[in-house]
């Protein structure tokens, strides 16, 4: 309780800061006189931190629940195909040149995310089986990736195909209103059936079978994971482009604080993963880079020796 | 409020595992299902619980055929411990316990009488000591009778446990089945496969003897462990004796 207390006020801190900085330094005062740099709060930075703050905390919360549905420390909110078929639906706009209308590339990005969800869930059908589940996740990530390669190196033009190179490496840069709009009920509702998972995940604990004498049904909870976690990482995809390693990562990092059960990292895995992008998103802004650092590559930065020491670490564990 | 199979047949992949099984469970009292390997025994108690359906026969919880009954309603009457009980994250040992609360638990909330049920089953399963300790570090015998500890704090009517003394040392499989025993003292039913019949001499009341998906003989272990009744179920030769302590012990000598 204490610390996601400690999470809360941390987060409002971040994104209070955040506000203020960027290439260009608002000081707290411009808020209550006439600047005309409040613009550049009001309509670049809030929406922008807001959007940050969502995100990772829709990344943050998926991975904390595909951890404990999986029962596995290693598992991502990508693992199911979801975030790759999204890309492929933001690709594809790009390919085709269709970003005329703002609207477009999220639209392509979101139908591609319930796209891969419905063949996931076509593949899995009703047996509710864990291995088919991840097996099926993990194919058809693959063909989708295989498919965004594919539009890459057919790219009508040379200048498509560096944008969609861009674009798949996710940032949260001129982000307005409209994306907030966009994700904020699309995250609501997953980040809502994704709550209701928290007791039957604790039951899985124990294994499959266990929870299924426990009363847990199996076939529920998985809808509830895969709609809650498509919409929360498709929302993500659609408006912030691919970010990784936040879901793997938050949820590891809070999980010995709260307590290791998987209802207890819920909550603290979101509003980690949003303290995270939040910092890092005004870290992005701030580097004395030429232009900005893509968010979606700190990340990576930050992920790659964030697995090292993981795995050096189980490695000490091992007998 | 008594436990009964009728009839009870089930084939999975094109092989019979249960062939018209008929039996019947007494509450308060320790019945074991015996067999050799392929038995059923497992698919039985798979059956029992909830866990398979099966293909025909009814499997009937005080006279109501149990696929009537309600999922959660059946999961506060019947605890189950699986014979590969995992617990896949690093939780304590009383985080592990209050779970088996959680069929009594609405979606939120606790019930009231959680903390009594969870202090109840430390004791009965002598873990108290051992409540802040995480599971996934205790020894084979403490973690046997911790998740043990998981089912009784459930307070089911009936307990079903699948071969739980797997890699115990003697004395600690003597802990687990008198934990068991004293369950059947306070009036549930307890339902347990085991291997070894001197394990199942000393913990039973009842036994059930299975071969080849069918019963084979069902009543008090005195009146069904005979080495009769051994040679034609597991194929072995048997001597049996009488220990200081009154019970039967038996002594394999070879095939038969």
């Amino acid at each position: 309780m204490k610390f996601n207390l400690g999470l809360g006020v941390a987060l409002i801190a971040a994104m209070a800061l955040s506000l203020l900085a960027g290439k260009v330094w608002v000081p707290p005062l411009a808020f209550t006189s006439a600047d005309p740099r409040w613009l550049i709060i009001f309509e670049l930075r809030l929406p922008r931190t807001i959007l940050a703050a969502l995100v990772g905390a829709a990344l943050g919360l998926s991975g904390a629940a595909m951890q404990g549905y999986l029962r596995n420390p290693l598992a991502d909110p990508g693992l199911f195909g979801v975030s790759a078929g999204a890309s492929l639906g933001a690709v594809l706009a790009l390919f085709f040149g269709l970003t005329a209308q703002a609207w477009l590339l999220p639209a392509f990005a979101l139908t591609g995310a319930g796209m891969s969800m419905a063949l996931l869930a076509l593949l899995v059908g009703r047996s509710g089986s864990l291995i088919v589940f991840t097996l099926g996740g993990v194919i058809l990530s693959s063909i989708a990736g295989s498919m965004t390669a594919l539009a890459i190196s057919l790219a009508p033009t040379p200048f498509a195909s560096a944008q969609i190179i861009t674009w798949l490496m996710g940032a949260l840069t001129d982000r307005s209103w409209d994306d907030v709009a966009l994700a904020l009920p699309l995250i609501g509702v997953g980040a809502l059936l994704l709550a209701l998972t928290g007791r039957a995940l604790d039951a899985l604990t124990l294994g499959e079978t266990a929870a299924r004498t426990m009363g847990v049904d199996p076939l529920r909870l998985q809808i509830l994971i895969v709609v809650g976690v498509g919409l929360c990482v498709g929302a993500s995809v659609a408006t912030a482009g691919v970010i990784g390693f936040v879901g793997l990562m938050v949820p590891h990092i809070v999980r010995p604080f709260a307590g290791h059960r998987p209802s207890a990292v819920l909550l603290p895995a979101a509003l980690g993963g949003a303290l995270l992008l939040v910092v890092a998103d005004s870290l992005v802004r701030v580097a004395p880079t030429v232009s900005e650092l893509r968010l979606g590559i700190a990340m990576a930065m930050l992920g790659g020796p964030f697995f090292l020491v993981l795995l050096l670490r189980m490695r000490r564990q091992l007998p | 409020m008594s436990f009964t199979v009728e009839a009870l047949s089930l084939a999975l992949g094109g092989r019979c595992i249960l062939d018209g099984v008929d039996a019947v469970f007494a509450p308060g009292r320790v019945t074991v299902v015996l067999g050799p390997n392929g038995a059923g025994k497992s698919t039985l108690l798979a059956c029992l619980a909830g866990l398979r359906d099966p293909d025909t026969g009814v499997v009937r919880l005080g006279g109501v055929d149990r696929a009537r009954i309600d999922r959660h309603d059946l999961a506060r009457r019947i605890g189950f411990l699986p014979q590969t009980a995992d617990v896949h994250w690093d939780i304590d040992v009383l985080t592990l316990v209050a779970l088996g609360r959680f069929p009594h638990r609405g979606r939120w909330g606790a019930a009231a009488d959680d903390d009594a049920a969870v202090a109840a089953a430390l004791a009965a399963t002598d873990v108290v000591g051992l409540a802040g300790r995480v599971v996934n570090t205790l020894s084979g015998g403490e973690r046997s009778r911790a998740l043990l500890a998981r089912v009784l704090a459930g307070t089911p009517e009936w307990l079903l446990v699948d071969e739980p003394l797997a890699s115990l040392d003697p004395a600690h499989a003597i802990d687990v089945l008198d934990c068991l025993r004293g369950i059947a003292a306070t009036g549930a039913g307890v339902v347990v496969v085991l291997h070894d019949l001197n394990q199942a001499a000393r913990v039973a009341h009842d036994v059930v003897l299975m071969k080849d998906g069918r019963i084979v003989a069902q009543g008090p272990a005195e009146t069904v462990l005979t080495t009769e009744a051994i040679a034609a179920t597991y194929g072995v030769a048997a001597q049996v004796g009488v220990g200081d302590d009154g019970r039967p012990f038996f002594v394999v000598t070879g095939r038969r």
